[in-house]
């Protein structure tokens, strides 16, 4: 509610429903919150869980946003991944202001710009690997032997090809987050969200998945923002943004983007 | 446009996937559905074929027949005052109402009836072929009675399928000749069996002898019981009951503004009475079925209430993957259709199966009607639409950041 174009130079953000690759903004960061706040509840009771964030992120960039329990880098992980709309401040994505969009509307940028990793996996139990992977893709409309050769390649891309029939159960936890992984890139996101993605694995998981992460990042110019506190896996990253009580502590850029 | 249909088609296509992952509590699901329509389309088409038999049997008494007895008709004590008709006026009625096919007085008494060491207690009736005719019975072996016969009052008689049984079992009755009551008479011919009616008479156990020899052999008087006469038509039969009335109202002397000291009986009547009783006893247990299906939309909401508690995290992957609210409440809206309407069919075919197996059990046509396939089809989806529409609502309602932290 707070952006009257005059802090920031703006070019004009485009006011479409839904931003086809066409019309946004691309001169404009990837990603830009201004001045965000997203307050839960009122009076005594107020949670600020963002107080106040700015941040930019551009094409490319590999983000690992951090800090403590409760300091709002969830909460700045779902406007990010627009799940929810900021209470104050302009978060752009593309240019295009995120508050001003419907419920719907929010769905549909999902839809066709993003990518989601959660901590749990989150596959549909006894479905195939297949079957979940394809899932983004009904919701696109796209036709079964497309759908089906794009899911089979997405699975290739993470390394689980000859398990397309397996379902979650029958996957170890490394193979899960593999195919949550493809399921999130089958549609070419430009943006991945991931959440605590090696929250539930062990180590030696966790450098695999990460190692995937950092060759889509790498190859593949996918946009990556993962939630993490484990330091391990923020060294992974290109940038570490940290949070504290709801604002941006650090934001710390790395030349070299190994640990 | 295309790309609705598609989503749709994916949608559909989810829906039995879910079903398919869940196939125990689909069916069980279902199964309130399944009972529902099952119940109602069994009852409607037993209710149906119990109506078609009973209008078949009351052809199969006689076509287009009227009978006409004596005394007024009316309820209570009958007029045993009214004067018998009599074979003049069974003339008449030959001569001058032109709409009879056929007029047959009747005249019967039961008897004893005896060959070699068996017996049967039965009833003889005289009358003259027309009866054949009103009556609708074909001769089985022999032939009907010959002019000479019938004038003559001969001792003749043609009997039934339960007297031949009865006193021939096996044997050929035609030639030999059987004792009833006291009168020693030849059996001429038998006819076809029409087995037991509606009203559970056995239609076969009768003696027919000539009216004359009946009135003067057995009856010992010139009375007709009753007259039997089928109209040409049944288009007929209305005006064929007021020329009757008319012409044995002046025959009898009745005066103007008196009731008819006869009355004249229409198997229609019989027929459309029973047809009533059915349909109302149809319409009561089919009302009756009509609830357990409502009882099992309650339990295809009760289900997908559980189920969209259950796949709360499920919805929350959906939307976060850029389903939209409505995409959610349609698959789950789809998923109660395609479960009802999976029931529907599959009561559906056990409703007839059933009714096919009841109504062969107990003697009923089976009558296969297609319009109760579509509305049993229709209307399972309703109740799909109707009970799966709050479910589907809620999920669409969800919130995706609280749906997917849901445990």
């Amino acid at each position: 509610m707070s952006s009257d174009g005059s802090d920031i130079e703006r070019a004009g953000p485009p006011r479409v429903s839904v931003p086809p690759p066409a019309q946004v903004e691309h001169g404009a960061p990837l990603m830009e919150l201004r001045d965000v706040y997203k307050i839960y509840g009122e009076g005594e009771s107020e949670v600020r869980a963002l107080d106040g964030v700015d941040m930019c992120i551009e094409r490319g960039d590999f983000v690992a946003v951090m800090g403590p329990s409760g300091s709002g880098k969830s909460t700045c992980m779902n406007v990010l991944g627009c799940l929810d709309r900021p209470t104050h401040g302009a978060y752009l994505y593309r240019g295009v202001d995120v508050g001003a969009l419907s419920i719907d509307q929010l769905a549909l940028l999902r839809r066709h710009y993003l990518g989601f990793v959660f901590q749990g996996f989150n596959l549909l139990a006894r479905t195939s690997a297949l079957e979940n992977v394809e899932l983004p893709l009904i919701y696109r409309g796209m036709r079964a032997r497309e759908r089906r050769e794009r899911a089979l390649r997405a699975l290739a891309d993470v390394g689980l090809e000859g398990r397309a029939k397996h379902t979650p159960a029958e996957l170890s936890g490394g193979q899960q987050q593999r195919v949550a992984i493809a399921r999130a890139i089958v549609t070419e996101p430009s943006l991945l969200v991931a959440d605590e993605p090696t929250g539930n694995l062990d180590s030696a998981r966790t450098i695999e998945i990460m190692q995937l992460l950092v060759e889509l990042n790498q190859k593949r110019k996918i946009t990556i923002v993962i939630v993490t506190h484990e330091p391990d896996v923020a060294a992974f990253c290109s940038r570490t943004i940290t949070f504290r009580d709801g604002r941006v502590e650090h934001d710390q850029r790395r030349s070299e983007a190994s640990a | 446009m295309s790309a609705l249909l598609l989503m749709l088609g994916s949608t559909v296509l989810m829906a039995f996937r879910e079903i398919r992952r869940n196939t125990l509590r689909s069916a069980l699901t279902m199964l309130g559905i399944v009972i529902g329509v099952a119940a109602v389309i069994a009852l409607v088409t037993l209710g149906r074929g119990a109506s078609q038999k009973v209008t078949a049997e009351v052809a199969n008494m006689g076509t287009n027949m009227l009978t006409i007895m004596p005394g007024a008709q009316r309820r209570g004590p009958s007029n045993v005052t009214a004067a018998p008709l009599t074979l003049d006026d069974a003339r008449a009625l030959t001569r001058e109402v032109t709409s009879l096919a056929a007029v047959a007085p009747t005249s019967s008494r039961g008897v004893l009836s005896v060959y070699a060491n068996k017996s049967w207690n039965t009833s003889v009736m005289g009358t003259t072929n027309d009866y054949f005719t009103v009556r609708n019975t074909h001769i089985e072996t022999g032939r009907l009675f010959a002019d000479v016969e019938l004038s003559g009052g001969q001792p003749v008689c043609v009997i039934g399928a339960t007297v031949q049984r009865e006193l021939f079992g096996a044997d050929s009755p035609l030639g030999t000749s059987i004792r009833l009551g006291r009168v020693t008479c030849l059996v001429i011919g038998t006819t076809r069996a029409k087995g037991q009616s509606t009203f559970g008479m056995d239609q076969d156990d009768y003696v027919l002898m000539p009216l004359a020899a009946f009135q003067r052999r057995i009856a010992g008087n010139a009375d007709v019981g009753a007259i039997a006469v089928s109209t040409v038509s049944e288009a007929q039969t209305n005006r064929a009951k007021q020329q009757i009335s008319a012409l044995l109202r002046e025959r009898r002397r009745v005066a103007d503004g008196q009731v008819d000291d006869f009355s004249v009986h229409d198997t229609r009547e019989i027929v459309q009475t029973l047809q009533t009783v059915t349909g109302v006893l149809t319409a009561l247990l089919g009302a009756v079925a009509a609830v357990s299906l409502i009882v099992g939309g309650i339990g295809i909401m009760n289900i997908m209430l559980v189920s969209v508690t259950e796949r709360t995290r499920e919805i929350g992957i959906r939307l976060a993957i850029g389903a939209r609210s409505f995409e959610v409440m349609l698959q789950f809206l789809v998923e109660s259709i395609v479960l009802c309407v999976l029931g529907g069919i599959l009561g559906m075919l056990l409703g007839l199966g059933g009714s096919y197996a009841v109504g062969r059990y107990i003697d009923i046509p089976f009558t296969f009607l297609p319009e109760v396939v579509v509305i049993a089809v229709l209307f399972s989806g309703c109740v799909g639409v109707a009970f799966g529409f709050f479910p589907a609502r809620k999920a669409a309602r969800l919130n995706p950041i609280e749906a997917l932290r849901h445990e």
